[in-house]
């Protein structure tokens, strides 16, 4: 197999704050192959938003710091980029969709415009993108609309599935519903021509008939552009629906990687399990969801160990030690103690091992 | 019949529904003549900038005599008709060609001030907005110290080394309002540089200097639009008072600021020769700031309920 798309390498993203160091992101590592859609999932404050922004390295420093072994994107490590080669990535070859399409798009400029813009900055078009050129677009002439970079635009919103896209380039965000404009921002991370989307909680801001439709759109846009994505959410079924593969985050750490299938069939971290067994099914008959008591660690100055034990229901000794990623099974790890080879040579006098919970089929 | 002229303007500037004036979205205008349709004092506000706008455009054909000219009888009383409607100062020249120049060169000079003052303060807000850390310190430290130094400190200043002319009050008060584009600039750039779409133009690969003045200044427009028009008022009272000190333009050279200065020793003999340009003053003043709170009122999108 060609090698991945992208590599990540035990990336450990911190905040340096006034009480303390702020472990957002503490030694994960994943890839994701050339066409793939990998998905991220995890609770609030699990580290997901910060992973997506650091592999754009669109980290506030200070407080914030990158370090990891490498980010491997197309076999070139992004961490030892100089920063126009960066911006030379981001948008062209990186893009990325934010949470709220209400706040991530210029409120004083066309839609239209703010596709074109990023086609200008990364595509070979005849027309100039120095300083003074785009200064006289925004401030004086506006944009033109024989442009290139215009056609390329309405082209993208047409194929984003935004009807009457002659027309809607030339609104304003605040005259377009929540759905066209998160289909706006899709066309915005296309224009550059990229391969790779990361996708930061694209449909949490929408209402779930949109969802289905941009998840939908995702999936086409995939195919038809050749991207991969790495769609980051807190939605199981938004992985479920969507993703061919997909990592469980928990307190900035990776508690199980692997194919959506396998993982929502048979999930080995006991946190997945727990998360499986709250998401409400059609079918329950139970009166009471079930929840993960307690709630997240602090990540000022996180101890080592298992981030999950203080609620896990299977916790013992061995969870202090630092987390180590056991294979178990074809591509797929879990970082939990419970399947190292001596628990599971003491357990096998013991028929206690985690049960894999029947893993919910079927989404809400 | 003003808010009809300015929607067919606007109509045409825009060409039908969308514009870039100056990165502002395009329903201002229309938004500006409704305001005008109910409020009396935005009416009042926009007649007398417009007015004085003419004039000063059109001094030469307005004026009936060459403002130098001293040629006619001395100190004529104002007769409001005739040959001389404002009639003559100390010297014999017609005060109604005075005041029509003089109309002119103190619009010219406020506008220059506040040009000057915005093209200095803005960029200097925007750094220290955008940037923060050490560079807001140095920014921000530096638009205090010039907070410190008043108009007329630095006016005496530039007469001293320059001598008089024109371009003393206009740099004196430029500098003087630096202080104050550079502090709105910033206080807009703080709340703007955190909106997602900031983040979103980094995320596209631009660089921090296009995203300041492409991405945030189009945003900080409005604001800093009200604050020139009525830094503009501000500094025409100031280079009126330069002038009237004498630390601004040379005496001969028409203002309202040097017109009243002249009439200053003949107040018992002749009033019109001091109170006339001192009445255009005020309500040029008053015209300025009336149209600078319609303006606010236009640009104020919470009120309207958009974003």
């Amino acid at each position: 197999m060609a090698e991945p798309l992208l590599e990540v390498e035990n990336l450990r993203t911190h905040f340096d704050t006034e009480d303390g160091r702020v472990q957002a992101v503490d030694g994960i590592s994943f890839s994701v192959e050339h066409g793939e859609i990998f998905g991220v999932v995890g609770e609030s404050g699990s580290g997901k938003s910060v992973t997506a922004r650091s592999i754009m390295q669109l980290i506030e420093s200070p407080p914030g710091v990158i370090n990891a072994d490498a980010i491997r994107f197309k076999g070139e490590d992004l961490l030892e980029k100089s920063p126009p080669e960066i911006r030379e990535i981001r948008g062209g070859e990186i893009s990325m969709i934010f949470q709220d399409p209400m706040t991530s798009l210029n409120p004083v400029m066309t839609v239209g415009e703010q596709i074109a813009e990023v086609a200008r900055h990364h595509l070979d078009t005849s027309e100039s993108s120095g300083f003074w050129s785009e200064m006289k677009r925004k401030y004086v002439t506006g944009a033109s609309h024989e442009s290139e970079s215009w056609r390329r635009a309405i082209e993208l919103m047409d194929m984003v599935g935004l009807p009457d896209p002659e027309q809607r380039a030339h609104e304003y965000p605040h005259q377009l519903s929540g759905g066209m404009r998160q289909r706006v921002m899709i066309a915005q991370a296309l224009a550059g021509d990229p391969s790779l989307i990361v996708a930061d909680e694209p449909t949490t801001a929408l209402d779930v008939s949109v969802e289905a439709q941009i998840l939908h759109e995702l999936l086409e846009l995939r195919d038809e552009f050749d991207v991969s994505v790495v769609l980051i959410t807190h939605d199981l079924g938004v992985i479920h629906e969507t993703c061919d593969r997909l990592a469980v985050m928990y307190a900035g750490e990776l508690m199980e990687k692997g194919k959506t299938g396998d993982v929502f069939e048979d999930p080995k971290h006991p946190y997945t399990q727990a998360l499986m067994k709250s998401i409400p099914q059609i079918t329950d008959d139970r009166e009471w969801l079930d929840v993960i008591p307690g709630s997240v660690p602090d990540l000022v100055d996180k101890p080592a160990g298992c981030p999950f034990r203080e609620r896990c229901e299977y916790a013992f000794e061995g969870c202090t030690e630092p987390l180590v990623e056991y294979d178990v099974g074809e591509k797929h790890t879990a970082a939990c103690h419970l399947h190292s080879d001596e628990v599971n040579k003491e357990l096998t006098d013991r028929p206690a091992a985690p049960e894999s919970h029947e893993g919910p089929s079927e989404q809400v | 019949m003003i808010s009809r002229l300015i929607n067919t303007v606007s109509r045409r500037l825009t060409g039908g529904s969308e514009t870039h004036l100056f990165g502002i979205r395009s329903n201002l205008l229309e938004r500006f003549s409704r305001i005008l349709k109910r409020d009396r004092k935005a009416q009042v506000g926009l007649s007398i900038v417009a007015v004085v706008s003419l004039i000063a455009i059109f001094a030469p054909v307005i004026a009936p005599y060459d403002p130098m000219s001293q040629n006619f009888p001395v100190m004529q009383p104002p007769t409001f008709t005739g040959a001389h409607p404002l009639g003559t100062d100390s010297f014999g020249r017609d005060l109604l060609s005075r005041v029509v120049f003089g109309a002119r060169l103190s619009l010219a000079v406020g506008l220059s001030a506040v040009a000057f003052g915005t093209l200095i303060g803005v960029p200097m807000g925007l750094y220290a907005g955008y940037y923060g850390g050490w560079v807001d310190d140095l920014l921000m430290r530096m638009v205090d110290t010039m907070w410190a130094f008043p108009a007329l400190l630095i006016a005496i200043l530039a007469v001293a080394i320059h001598g008089q002319s024109i371009w003393v009050p206009i740099f004196a008060i430029g500098f003087a309002l630096i202080d104050d584009f550079a502090r709105i600039t910033r206080g807009e750039v703080l709340s703007i540089r955190e909106e997602e779409y900031t983040l979103a133009a980094e995320s596209i690969g631009m660089g921090k200097f296009k995203i300041m003045f492409e991405e945030i200044l189009p945003n900080a427009v409005a604001p800093i639009l009200v604050q020139y028009t009525v830094s503009t008022a501000r500094a025409i009272l100031t280079e009126a008072t330069l002038s009237f000190l004498g630390i601004g333009v040379k005496i001969t050279t028409p203002t309202w600021g040097s017109l009243l200065r002249q009439g200053r020793g003949f107040i018992q003999q002749a009033w019109w020769i001091s109170i006339i340009p001192g009445l255009i003053i005020m309500i040029t003043v008053l015209g300025i700031n009336l149209f600078g709170d319609a303006l606010r009122d236009a640009f104020d999108v919470k009120e309207s309920g958009g974003t």
